[in-house]
């Protein structure tokens, strides 16, 4: 090691790695329903994508995350992004392409994708009210 | 890249309770089920929680399991990894709340700590060089060799009020000062003090288990500062686990050229050997040490010559312990300001505690200095088991002595422990309940320091064992009142006389249960009483008639058939063959047998 700049190389390179090693309650979590019907209709190749475009493109304070079965199963792949202090963003029917462009529009620069979203109605209480709305 | 990440304990608590076969099932499982290139599986140092080891933490989601076993692998991965549930019945039971799971750092156990010389402890591969620099690794050695003078490195550390961390609490600034004198012109060195030999202390060996990095580069900073270019870690040989990382870490920063010839191309040499210590607990005595190394026995000298003047092969050496050196960086990195916040008037930053004995949270805690010891019992610790009555604690281990209950709510920093007959010690925390007799724990330790003496000076040789002799005539029923005054007068001679810190320090276990427990001694030698029961040849076991149901579980289990009756009759017990041993008490379903 003769410089400083090799150091903070090793450093960036790792930083990816290590920092996923935090629960900062500051952090933008991004969630994919990964339960059996995820699964089945392809929510792994979406997980996967979401975690190497957001170390690519050094996306900060993002943690990609599973969960279970989120109860919407026909509109699985299901990718949900809570910021803090904002309303939980669902974005549904999700393939890899779509993944990327959620990263890029959405994490990197805060332009949510409406019509990737699921359509919420004002006097919607809960998913199951969700369920009858716009199945596109 | 990976999604999720699946830290391990590697320590030596939970690969005793089996993590390296959890290690190896995850793997096998991750294959099975397609997850090796999305799950990362990562073997850290100490996660502190020993006494619910096996433990393991899942990024990023940050849940903590605890007692894993190999049986609940193929569950977690398939579960957990891949459909992201969360196996609620394998999460430690403090993180379990109503409203769900609770992040690791709002449990009570972590809550209330600091973690700066634990803070990569459970959180990197200590095998990767990588994963240190990861976290910041090495920057504190690139700023200290770029930017600063060897004065300002010392200036730095003295400003931070950083002190000695295994026990004296000598400022680590002024010894360093001390030994930088004439750079450049003579040899020096720079030692680490990883013996650690305080019963029930293991604190040392999980930083170096868990974070080995750090101690070389804060080793590598102080020979910067006080122009040094060759140091020594002085590691105890019972530490397998921590010897082998510290070869691995030294191999890698020497491939990384971190130590060697030229340094981040400054023109600061600097190469660290390991030494392993055999075990013998006056080598953590730091003229003993220094003999060691240099290869005679390991026994003290007299001081002065300090090290700092004369040490290792006669040359100017500063010799710090593991935990002092875990501090160093960040302190660099953030500033002495940073660091002086934290804690106490004279103490400064947090204190490593490792806790046993009586109580729930077996393991390693750091805390800021100025912690109450109920907080770190009560809340930290998770109490006492069995709703059983504090008692005291014991810290500094056989240097140290005892706090009891009525100090409960002191601020626990160097200078109150002192004031109080105890000491900082190198932070071995024994937790002790109404069931421990004082006046056996002072034997306990004093068997300890009998045992350890080197033999050099005749007031420890010779002391100590008349000390333990006293003792011993005490809590066999034989003692006199005359005995409790010989043995102070005994204490108070050899803390004078004695050659090195271990023989100057032994009495204290003795003094301080004389002080705050004088009257379990008096009961001991003027009734032939040990009033928690412990010290056989003073109590006798007995069978309540009106409890006893005569089951015969007891006669049928004593070892020594000292126990005669009829079914469904009372029991009862043949003195004069009894030897004590408790199984009856341990086999009674009815709670009618007794201690008197």
């Amino acid at each position: 090691m003769k410089s400083l700049e090799e150091l903070k190389a090793i450093r960036e390179k790792m930083q990816g790695q290590v920092g996923v090693r935090s629960a900062d309650a500051t952090d933008t979590r991004v969630v994919v329903g990964m339960a059996t019907c995820g699964i089945a209709s392809g929510a792994r190749p979406v997980l996967n994508t979401l975690v190497n475009e957001v170390n690519e493109k050094k996306v900060e304070n993002v943690t990609v995350t599973q969960t279970g079965c989120i109860g919407l199963c026909q509109y699985e792949p299901i990718v949900e992004v809570f910021e803090p202090g904002q309303e939980k963003i669902t974005y549904v029917k999700v393939n890899p392409e779509k993944a990327k462009e959620i990263v890029e529009k959405h994490l990197i620069k805060g332009q949510r994708i409406e019509e990737y979203m699921l359509k919420k109605d004002a006097d919607a209480k809960n998913y199951a009210d969700f369920v009858k709305f716009d199945d596109k | 890249m990976y999604r999720a990440h699946v830290l391990v304990c590697g320590g030596t608590g939970c690969t005793s309770s089996g993590s390296a076969k959890i290690i190896e099932s995850l793997h096998e499982e991750l294959k099975k089920n397609d997850l090796t290139k999305e799950v990362a599986v990562v073997k850290t140092g100490c996660h502190g929680l020993c006494a619910e080891g096996p433990v393991m933490v899942i990024y990023p989601e940050a849940v903590f399991y605890s007692r894993v076993t190999v049986e609940d692998i193929p569950e977690i991965v398939s579960e957990h990894l891949l459909k992201g549930r969360i196996v609620k019945r394998l999460v430690y039971r403090e993180a379990v709340s109503d409203e769900g799971i609770e992040s690791l750092n709002d449990t009570v156990f972590y809550k209330k700590q600091t973690r700066i010389a634990l803070r990569n402890c459970g959180v990197i591969n200590p095998e990767s060089i990588d994963e240190y620099i990861g976290t910041g690794g090495y920057e504190a050695l690139g700023k200290v060799l770029t930017t600063m003078s060897p004065d300002d490195v010392i200036q730095t550390i003295t400003d931070s009020g950083l002190r000695g961390r295994g026990g004296a609490g000598f400022p680590t600034g002024l010894k360093w000062k001390f030994a930088s004198g004439n750079r450049g012109n003579v040899q020096k060195y720079v030692c680490c003090n990883a013996d650690e030999g305080d019963p029930g202390a293991f604190m040392d060996r999980s930083v170096l288990e868990g974070d080995p990095h750090v101690v070389l580069e804060a080793m590598a900073i102080a020979g910067y500062a006080i122009g040094a270019s060759q140091g020594y870690i002085y590691v105890r040989a019972e530490y397998p686990i921590a010897v082998e990382r510290l070869k691995i870490a030294i191999g890698q920063a020497r491939e990384y050229g971190l130590l060697g010839k030229d340094i981040f191309g400054s023109g600061f040499d600097f190469d660290i050997d390991l030494r392993l210590g055999a075990g013998a607990f006056v080598c953590g005595e730091e003229t003993a040490l220094m003999t060691s190394i240099e290869g005679n026995r390991g026994e003290p000298r007299p001081r002065p010559p300090f090290p700092a003047v004369k040490g290792l092969f006669g040359c100017p050496t500063i010799l710090n312990n593991v935990e002092t050196w875990a501090n160093i960086p960040r302190i660099i990195l953030n500033g002495p300001e940073w660091f002086a916040s934290m804690g106490t008037e004279k103490s400064k930053g947090t204190k490593v505690f490792a806790l046993g004995g009586k109580i729930n949270n077996t393991g390693l805690v750091e805390i800021p200095m100025g912690t109450t010891l109920r907080t770190i019992v009560e809340e930290i610790g998770g109490g006492i088991p069995n709703g059983k009555k504090f008692k005291a604690a014991q810290t500094g281990g056989p240097s140290g002595g005892c706090i009891p209950a009525e100090h409960f709510d002191i601020p626990i920093d160097y200078d109150n422990l002192i004031s109080i007959g105890s000491m900082m010690g190198s932070g071995g925390l024994i937790v002790m309940d109404e069931d421990t007799c004082m006046v056996d724990i002072a034997k306990f330790f004093l068997q300890f320091t009998v045992d350890e003496s080197c033999g050099k000076c005749t007031p420890c040789r010779v002391g100590t064992k008349r000390m333990l002799e006293i003792l011993e005539k005490i809590t066999d029923g034989r003692g006199t009142v005359e005995d409790i005054d010989k043995l102070e007068e005994l204490c108070y001679y050899i803390k004078e006389n004695a050659q090195c810190g271990l023989g100057q320090t032994a009495p204290n276990p003795v003094l301080s249960t004389l002080r705050y427990f004088r009257d379990e001694y008096m009961e001991h030698v003027v009734n032939k009483r040990c009033p928690a029961g412990v010290c056989k040849k003073l109590v006798t076991y007995k069978i309540d008639p009106d409890m006893c149901k005569g089951c015969t579980l007891c006669a049928r289990n004593c070892p020594v058939n000292a126990i005669t009756g009829e079914p469904k009759v009372p029991h009862k017990i043949k003195l004069d063959q009894c030897i004590k041993c408790g199984t009856c008490i341990e086999n009674c379903r009815f709670g009618a047998i007794y201690i008197e």
